[in-house]
């Protein structure tokens, strides 16, 4: 009996550790950036301000161009997260429930292409952009990001578990495919949808190497890019540094709180017990 | 008659609902490729106009480029420590997470947080961290240890990098660990507590070779993912200090975009794809997903 208790004890004992360790850096970061005293690097450092300010906060705004990379961002992640979503359920439900020749010889050039180590496209992506003159421009920074393969996996291998009669009766009654889809298809996939639409929302968000290339003005700077710019061409300013880390990483954390669910479901494709 | 006008219409919207998607990917996947190779023939300069064909003489520069050999011994240290330690981490983190324990979805969240903030944010933050004066180092001066400058030592900098990278991505192939465990039937682990095994027995005799298959699919993501590291390097070290943390993707961004020259980035790009297939192919080879 005893020893279970100290069993318990200890696990208890590593899960604390552990949580430690995966948000203590998180921890200290945020009270960084309530830090009024601009010099942090005092040696032993403190881990709670000695005087507290939400200064930080509002010199990011008015200080960094930190209002134009958050307008950069939310521009490109809306686009390319509305574009997936769309595009991928449309092509998803085209190889899940029409019969079109070449199409299963699309589908595993499709599947194969996720093979590619995405570093070799990086040059060629490059000069075909700027062939097109679209190197730092919005267009150039989004379009090669509209619609991704795994995504069209993901609506295809979730339209085939629908059952066919919906689609059927809606056939003999003379509805047109884009009908079905719209009406029949896409109401009941909210859960796929869903997934779809937060890991495009966090890969777009969180993104750094294609912009990084793509983007050579600071107006056309992304909000991870433009903190990676000011890491590495400024005399950093740590405390503003984190009041800038902290905002960015605001809207990931919520929309994970918020759809948890649907984000489990997505990496797992497997419902958990909770 | 009737059928036959159905069946063009089915093709009909087939294609256009799949048109917007296959043109993106001609122009963003498919003719890239090959592009790709045809690029690494050639003396491609983005500031000068003409290209002069050098057959393989971007691939005979790259073997005798020393900075290019010290990249490949980088990214296959890099490897080599991230893809294990993550692997077990992750797997070790389900395990933990699918006990009976209070507050799940509370620890799930702490240990998932690093994987879906940005790369550049935990890049920053670790930057401090890991600073002569920072976290680290204050809490190895509670125990009496006087640590160094992580990032500008040539010993230590690759090293402190990988760590972060395990930190990160060790939650968010824990979710997938989770799954995998989930789907484990309870008699599996009540027949081996009849049979006498305490929880870490359990662990290695039941958990680790019935998520097998997770495994594997955690392995070449890792693989493919570490292989191509880049955006910590570039925000924490910039592939110093003197090259000691200079990985191949960053050998690439450099020599295409800082010095321009995208015939010779393009081909080591090549060179790192093709590691990568020999890398998996391995895996498949002596580490099949399905055991024995």
């Amino acid at each position: 009996m005893r020893n279970i208790k100290i069993q318990k004890i200890l696990f208890y004992l590593l899960l604390a550790v552990m949580t430690a360790i995966y948000l203590g850096p998180f921890l200290f970061s945020l009270s960084i950036s309530f830090n009024a005293d601009q010099d942090v690097f005092k040696w032993p450092i403190r881990l709670l301000p000695e005087n507290w300010t939400l200064g930080n906060y509002r010199r990011v705004w008015e200080d960094l161009p930190f209002s134009i990379w958050l307008t950069n961002s939310v521009l490109i992640t809306a686009v390319q997260t509305v574009c997936n979503v769309f595009f991928a359920a449309l092509a998803g439900f085209a190889f899940a429930r029409l019969d079109f020749p070449g199409k299963n010889i699309i589908f595993s050039i499709l599947l194969a292409s996720l093979m590619i180590p995405g570093i070799i496209l990086l040059v060629p992506k490059f000069i075909i952009l700027n062939e097109l003159h679209l190197i730092n421009t919005y267009a150039g920074l989004t379009i090669p990001g509209l619609v991704s393969v795994v995504n069209i996996f993901l609506m295809k291998q979730f339209f085939e578990t629908i059952p066919k009669d919906l689609e059927e009766a809606a056939l003999i009654d003379g509805c047109s495919y884009f009908r079905i889809f719209w009406q029949i298809f896409l109401p009941v996939s909210k859960p796929a949808l869903a997934a779809v639409a937060i890991y495009t929302f966090q890969g777009s968000w969180n993104e750094f190497m294609w912009p990084v290339i793509v983007s050579t003005t600071s107006d056309m700077f992304t909000l991870p890019v433009g903190m990676a710019f000011l890491k590495n061409e400024f005399s950093v300013q740590w405390p503003l540094m984190m009041a800038g880390t902290i905002l960015i990483s605001l809207p990931t954390l919520t929309i994970f709180l918020i759809f948890q669910r649907y984000f489990v479901q997505g990496v797992a494709s497997a419902g958990l017990k909770e | 008659m009737k059928l036959s006008t159905k069946r063009r219409e089915q093709v009909r919207t087939a294609y256009l609902f799949i048109g917007f998607p296959l043109i993106l990917f001609m122009v963003f996947t498919f003719i890239p490729i090959l592009f790709a190779f045809g690029i690494s023939f050639y003396d491609w300069n983005l500031l000068i106009p003409d290209k002069t064909f050098v057959g393989l003489g971007n691939y005979i520069e790259l073997f005798q480029d020393e900075v290019f050999l010290i990249s490949i011994k980088n990214t296959v240290i890099y490897t080599l420590g991230v893809v294990p330690i993550q692997t077990f981490l992750a797997l070790f983190l389900a395990f933990i997470m699918n006990q009976k324990l209070k507050g799940r979805a509370f620890f799930r969240l702490a240990f998932y947080v690093p994987a879906i903030t940005s790369s550049v944010v935990t890049s920053i933050i670790f930057v401090w961290i890991y600073s002569k004066p920072g976290l680290l180092n204050y809490l190895l001066s509670l125990v009496g240890i006087t640590g160094t400058d992580w990032l500008t030592n040539t010993q230590t900098a690759l090293f402190a990098i990988m760590a972060l990278n395990i930190w990160t991505t060790s939650g968010y192939f824990m979710i997938s660990f989770l799954a995998g465990l989930q789907s484990i039937p309870n008699s599996l682990y009540e027949a081996a507590e009849i049979d006498g095994a305490n929880q870490w027995q359990q662990f290695w005799k039941v958990t680790v070779p019935m998520v097998r298959p997770v495994t594997y699919f955690v392995i070449v993501l890792g693989l493919i993912g570490c292989f191509q590291v880049f955006d910590q390097i570039y925000v924490m070290s910039g592939g110093g200090p003197v090259n000691s943390t200079t990985t191949m993707s960053y050998f690439v961004y450099n020599n295409s975009f800082k010095f321009f020259r995208l015939g010779y980035g393009a081909a080591g790009a090549i060179i790192l794809a093709i590691i990568i297939f020999i890398a998996t192919w391995l895996q498949k080879k002596y580490f099949p997903s399905e055991a024995y």
